[in-house]
């Protein structure tokens, strides 16, 4: 038996025996994610006991260094386990912007105080991170930020606005783009600190979209003090940090975006409400709108294999994650255009039980964000005609 | 998928080659002076050297048996340059035909003879102007040891040239392909030169005698498949190639003083089209290596792949000559021929709107 393989039957035996019956069932809503934290309040037993079993193996963070208190594995090892939790319908068992955003960029820029500061309470669920990235003014420009952070000697003193902060209000720290050069260009006075939210002068208001719900903040810093080392990379040269962040969060998208369609195949869906003539569904306008959207994601598909591949072999992403950006947040968008079409009066009912509380409706409205929210679809076409194209600048 | 080390020599080789010795100049000659074959011979030659005729032509027939990932590879730079060659209707669908559903006699008889390059085929599929296999019209009628076929086929690829028609008729309740004999009493052949200036004809059947196949109806579904995934990776070479001049062309012209490829405005839809074309060329390796592995969704794969890659060429084509403006517009100007190329090949073995039907109805909705 391969090592690989020794692993697998481990993994599998270790999955069985560990992951409590009712953590191997899909999330019903986004509601059911485990996010953890200080003021995370468990679901229930299991959800605790899945959290804290798989953070002694490590793999609430599979691929991070044990020493910080990841689980170590290789890529393979790690796609082995991704495959076993798959199989058994395992959910993820904590995960919030620590894992996806902030330990990538501490891993790569912080120094070694900071890596075992922050990264072991990650693993074991008990920081949960927000990103402080957009301001009223920074937003597709966010390089323009205000956010200022004065040297006063053992400490920054932080004054400023931040908005668009995912869970700013259910977060524990976050991590944050401050100007510490005001005279430097630019792009070249940030800085990338961390602070406590609970620090004195932080304060947060949660902003109602138009899926009535509230997952960004309105986050205001009044005279915060923050730790001089806790800066991530070099002081002034934040914009590194932030740029490859970026990209890390671009690269994530071509997975099959998380909510009600998920792993949900939309033809069937909607013989459910429109029907079907000669076994086939009785409105041919949406039948085709559907067959073209599908098509249109088994292409989009074979080119996130094929850049994932290229991107193994050594040629990285880098600017091609603007790509899948760019279309993968598209085709997500018409995907709900095309459900509401199939779904007709019912997907318009906001609060009804049979709908889980508007459920279609709001995830229809709340994805049209997609294409704003880690740069906006412009932004990406720029970024390719630029980076890709090479077509020059005006 | 990834290409194995062989498929990067062929997909290195096939690219030099067509650029060299089946460029688009090629085609406005061949044009221009109203070829009577009607297709690049020297190229076709050079071809038959490299052994691509014998691309899908198993080895104990003489071909080199590559499997559809080459025949792609190999359709993508005849895309690329616009060739003019019988490729797709011999190496691929007749080849194909032969080897998935001719008895061992008929393959001795025929496959040699395609992978050494003596001979030409056409399939003849379409009794009317859209592409419908499941409604074939063409009768054939059981007359002694063979039968006799009955109807009207066009968009016969290369049939006034051919050696060998393939032809798709009813008999009772199954439709499958038989074999005639372009010579034989009762064929009519009439070369319509089409849009894109490659071989075409209408050929009329009338009481001719046809040989059946071992399995014919096999055989129509083997050559539909790798015919609607080769014309996939062809689309899709061809929207690459009318991207790429394009993007050269924006990085060039001037106007209002300065380059256009300067413009927002045609920047993203410069970005766009590079998507778009990027994803058809994806989907279409993919649906050839899915044949290749036969893995369960092959067809799923290809019609997808077939859908896409036409509207992606059709996109590009349409897009080639807007940006281009005025003289994208003349004759002189070669872009138009991508254009052209990307309407004739979209229809051919089913469009946009037929591949995504069948795949709605694979998918069962």
């Amino acid at each position: 038996m391969s090592d690989l393989e020794q692993f697998r039957a481990e993994t599998r035996a270790w999955l069985e025996a560990n992951c409590p019956e009712e953590m191997r069932q899909p999330l019903k809503s986004q509601a059911d994610h485990c996010w953890g934290g200080r003021k995370w309040q468990f679901q229930s037993q299991a959800q605790k006991v899945w959290m804290e079993r798989m953070a002694d193996k490590g793999w609430t963070a599979p691929q991070w260094p044990t020493e910080y208190g990841g689980g170590g594995l290789s890529p393979e090892q790690a796609e082995v386990l991704a495959e076993e939790m798959k199989r058994l319908n395992a959910r993820t068992p904590v995960s919030n912007f620590g894992f996806w955003m902030l330990g990538p960029a501490l891993l790569k820029f912080g120094s070694e105080e900071l890596k075992r500061q922050h990264l072991p309470p990650i693993c074991r669920g008990e920081i949960r991170w927000c990103q402080g990235y957009s301001e009223p003014n920074a937003g597709s420009d966010l390089a323009s930020l205000q956010t200022r952070a004065e040297d006063k000697g053992d400490h920054f003193m932080v004054n400023g606005q931040k908005i668009w902060t995912s869970y700013a209000d259910k977060a524990d720290w976050i991590f944050c783009l401050v100007r510490t050069d005001a005279n430097a260009t630019k792009h070249n006075g940030i800085s990338f600190a961390l602070f406590d939210m609970e620090s004195e002068g932080v304060s947060t208001r949660p902003i109602e979209l138009i899926s009535g719900e509230s997952p960004f903040c309105e986050t205001f810093f009044d005279d915060v003090k923050v730790d001089k080392n806790q800066i991530v990379g070099e002081l002034n040269r934040g914009w590194d940090v932030a740029k490859y962040l970026l990209t890390h969060e671009r690269n994530n998208i071509g997975g099959e975006p998380p909510g009600f369609l998920k792993g949900r195949a939309l033809g069937p869906l909607a013989a459910e409400h429109v029907g079907t003539e000669h076994g086939k569904l009785a409105d041919s306008a949406l039948r085709a709108d559907i067959a073209r959207l599908e098509i249109d994601q088994m292409a989009f598909q074979a080119l996130v294999g094929k850049i994932r591949e290229e991107a193994e072999a050594g040629q990285g992403v880098g600017a091609q994650s603007a790509v899948l950006k760019y279309y993968g947040t598209e085709l997500n968008k018409r995907r709900y255009e095309v459900m509401m079409d199939a779904l007709g009066a019912e997907g318009l009912e906001w609060e009804s039980e049979r709908t889980m509380g508007g459920l279609y409706a709001r995830e229809w409205l709340r994805s049209k964000g997609n294409s704003i929210e880690g740069g906006t679809s412009e932004v990406m076409l720029g970024i390719v005609s630029k980076r890709l194209l090479g077509l020059p600048d005006a | 998928m990834k290409l194995n080390d062989e498929q990067q020599m062929l997909q290195d080789s096939v690219a030099r080659l067509m650029a060299d010795k089946g460029p688009v100049s090629h085609l406005r000659e061949l044009r221009d002076r109203n070829d009577e074959k009607g297709y690049d011979e020297p190229l076709w030659h050079a071809m038959v050297e490299a052994g691509l005729t014998g691309i899908l032509v198993p080895e104990e027939h003489g071909g080199i048996g590559f499997g559809l990932v080459g025949a792609g590879l190999v359709a993508r730079e005849i895309g690329r340059n616009l060739s003019v060659t019988p490729f797709l209707s011999t190496a691929v669908l007749g080849a194909t035909a032969l080897a998935a559903g001719g008895s061992a006699e008929q393959q001795q008889k025929w496959l040699p003879s395609i992978a050494e390059g003596s001979v030409i085929t056409a399939l003849a599929v379409d009794d009317g102007a859209k592409h419908r296999p499941e409604a074939i019209k063409t009768e054939a009628k059981a007359a002694g040891d063979g039968v006799t076929l009955n109807g009207g086929k066009l968009l016969v690829l290369d049939a006034h040239v051919a050696d060998l028609l393939l032809v798709a008729a009813r008999q009772g309740d199954d439709t499958a392909l038989f074999l005639v004999d372009p010579k034989a009493q009762g064929v009519t052949i009439e070369r319509t030169r089409l849009v894109d200036d490659r071989n075409a004809a209408r050929v009329t059947l009338d009481n001719v005698a046809a040989e059946p196949m071992a399995d014919g109806a096999a055989a129509l579904a083997a050559a539909l498949r790798a015919g609607r995934a080769v014309l996939a990776a062809e689309l899709s070479g061809l929207a690459r190639e009318a991207f790429e001049r394009t993007l050269e062309y924006l990085k060039e012209r001037k106007q209002f003083g300065r380059l256009i490829g300067t413009f927002q405005a045609l920047q993203h839809r410069a970005a766009l089209l590079m998507g778009e074309v990027s994803m058809s060329d994806a989907l279409a390796m993919q649906a050839l290596d899915a044949c290749d592995r036969n893995a369960d969704d092959a067809d799923v794969q290809v019609l997808a792949a077939k859908a896409k890659a036409a509207r992606v060429a059709l996109l590009a084509g349409q897009e080639a000559v807007q940006m281009h403006g005025g003289i994208g517009m003349t004759d002189e100007f070669d872009i138009g021929f991508f254009l052209k190329r990307a309407r004739a090949g979209g229809e051919t073995l089913g469009d946009a709107n037929y591949c995504a039907d069948r795949f709605a109805v694979l998918r069962d909705y």
